[in-house]
């Protein structure tokens, strides 16, 4: 607004009266004029609400030419993003199928909901379960208190647990809830779609 | 003194039969009404509305009133039960009442014998709605107090004051094709129409006829007796079940009767345009789709106008509905007494 305002010019010196030259004051182009509404009780008034009463129904007609935005849900899925933050996932080396995980806790420790339950338990040469010295004996995550937050993932030393897309995770009961090492294990049942690139 | 002429000529039996099929009529039309505000307003509103149960949601109106009429008729301690028994039935039986005046159609004959396809043809039928319409308000005010609730207290209060606000205009609004037609019956009105529908002269009497009749049917955006936002449900906030179903009924039972009102009064019931004559039997399939737009119009406005605040509707009821109301009627008054 300053910029656009000129200042009156200084005062003469001398005793005359001072003139103030001041040019139209312009708003700039971010000022925009305000319209008010026609005073009520008018007649401009009653015609205003006609024609906007009838300007309003004219959108809602058109609405119905448009579509719907509706996803209808069980039969049609939002994609999800490649990072999405779902149900975990535990895993095992592609080629000797060892269990990544090797017992280490780091999750349990990291979790802010604490709600990973780690037991570990020493591998030996009969009974070699992970990669390491150690492997987890239980691996229990409980979903209802897991705010899905992925700090495990992050903390995981051997990318044993990721965060998988399934975000499908209701149950009739608290207890089915408890998802144990062998259900992180399984491959999961592929219910989420994954967004494409750019989609 | 006769208060009122009926053009009864009809055998017994045909007037039993008759009355049947018009409360089976009305009673089929309801549920289609109801499927069709939430699909259109649905699509209005960028979704589909109910599409689960049955062909495209068909069915979902009957689950509705399955689901409602298995409910337990549950009562407020603190309410009135004869009235809050009785109320709801009130509304019901007030608005399959004045469907009976509504004609479908002229004199046919069927079996050999004359009908007039309509429940009874009043030499009062403005007057008859009106009758039923002032009863139709105790059905509000009674449900609205016997709950013994504020909310529906509060409800009940203002659809009181609405009711009565509006009618005063909406019956001033059809003095205008009274005077014109010159005769009080509903067939006589029509067949008044056949030069022109009076929608046409009387085009600020449909405007107004219209508008009073949104307050009327307690619709949007006159719906205050019901007002979500601050009432909870309003009168009807402690009804559940099959009572509840029937002041849902009886809503658009409303809705229908007003839609078949102002296609008789102003858009020439069972006559169609540009001097087609068709068979009788077409007669109430004319004013059944013509009933079908104004039920379209309730609800394309339904899910257009937001709700007026109460002293909104207040004052454009008194201030502006009422004197244009009367204006009309005067102005129809002497260009009749002068062009006559």
């Amino acid at each position: 607004m300053s910029d656009e305002h000129t200042p009156a010019t200084d005062a003469p010196e001398s005793g005359a009266p001072a003139t103030l030259t001041v040019e139209r004051w312009s708003p700039g182009a971010d000022v925009v004029e305000v319209l008010r509404p026609p005073a009520p009780g008018t007649g401009r008034s009653a015609w205003r609400t006609f024609v906007e009463t009838a300007r309003g129904l004219k959108t809602t007609f058109g609405r119905m030419a448009e579509g719907t935005n509706t996803i209808q849900y069980p039969e049609e899925k939002v994609p999800v993003y490649p990072r999405f933050r779902g149900r975990h996932k535990l895993h095992r080396f592609e080629d000797s199928n060892l269990e990544k995980c090797v017992g280490c806790s780091l999750c349990a420790a990291a979790c802010p909901a604490d709600c990973i339950r780690v037991v570990a338990a020493e591998n030996t040469p009969e009974n070699r379960v992970s990669a390491g010295e150690r492997y987890a004996a239980v691996y229990e995550i409980n979903l209802s208190r897991c705010i899905f937050c992925g700090y495990c993932e992050v903390a995981c030393p051997f990318d044993a647990i990721t965060m998988g897309h399934d975000y499908e995770l209701s149950d009739y009961d608290r207890g089915d809830l408890i998802f144990t090492k062998e259900m992180l294990l399984a491959e999961p049942l592929e219910r989420t779609p994954l967004r494409r690139e750019g989609e | 003194m006769t208060l009122a002429l009926v053009g009864y000529y009809e055998a017994w039996w045909v007037q039993i039969l008759k009355a049947i099929v018009i409360f089976a009529v009305g009673l089929q039309l309801v549920p289609v009404v109801l499927i069709a505000e939430r699909k259109i307003m649905g699509r209005m509103q960028g979704r589909y509305g109910p599409n689960r149960v049955g062909p495209y949601g068909a069915l979902q109106p009957l689950a509705d009133i399955l689901k409602l009429l298995t409910k337990e008729q549950f009562r407020p301690t603190t309410s009135v039960g004869f009235l809050f028994a009785i109320a709801p039935l009130i509304s019901i039986l007030t608005a399959v009442a004045a469907f009976a005046i509504i004609p479908f159609g002229n004199v046919q004959h069927i079996f050999g014998e004359r009908v007039g396809l309509y429940g009874v043809d009043v030499s009062i039928g403005p007057l008859y709605l009106f009758a039923f319409g002032a009863i139709a308000f105790y059905g509000i005010m009674l449900g609205g107090w016997s709950s013994g609730s504020k909310y529906s207290f509060l409800g009940a209060m203002r659809g009181a004051a609405q009711l009565i606000s509006y009618e005063v205009s909406q019956g001033l609004a059809l003095v205008g094709v009274i005077i014109t037609a010159q005769t009080l019956s509903l067939t006589g009105i029509v067949t008044a129409q056949k030069g022109m529908w009076y929608f046409i002269p009387q085009f600020f009497g449909f405007l107004i006829f219209l508008t009073a009749s949104f307050a009327e049917t307690n619709r949007a955006p006159f719906d205050l007796t019901e007002a979500d936002a601050e009432l909870v449900g309003g009168y009807n906030t402690e009804y559940g079940g099959g009572r509840f179903a029937s002041y849902y009924f009886a809503e658009y039972l409303n809705v229908l009767v007003v839609s078949g009102i102002v296609t008789t009064v102003f858009f020439g019931g069972w006559l169609l345009p540009f001097g087609i004559h068709p068979p009788g039997w077409v007669d109430p399939i004319v004013v059944l789709f013509k009933m079908s737009l104004f039920t379209f119009f309730f609800i394309w406005v339904r899910a257009t106008l937001p709700r007026l605040r109460y002293d909104q509707l207040m004052s454009f009821g008194w201030k502006v509905l009422l004197p244009l109301a009367t204006l009309n009627a005067l102005v129809t008054a002497i260009l009749v007494v002068v062009t006559h």
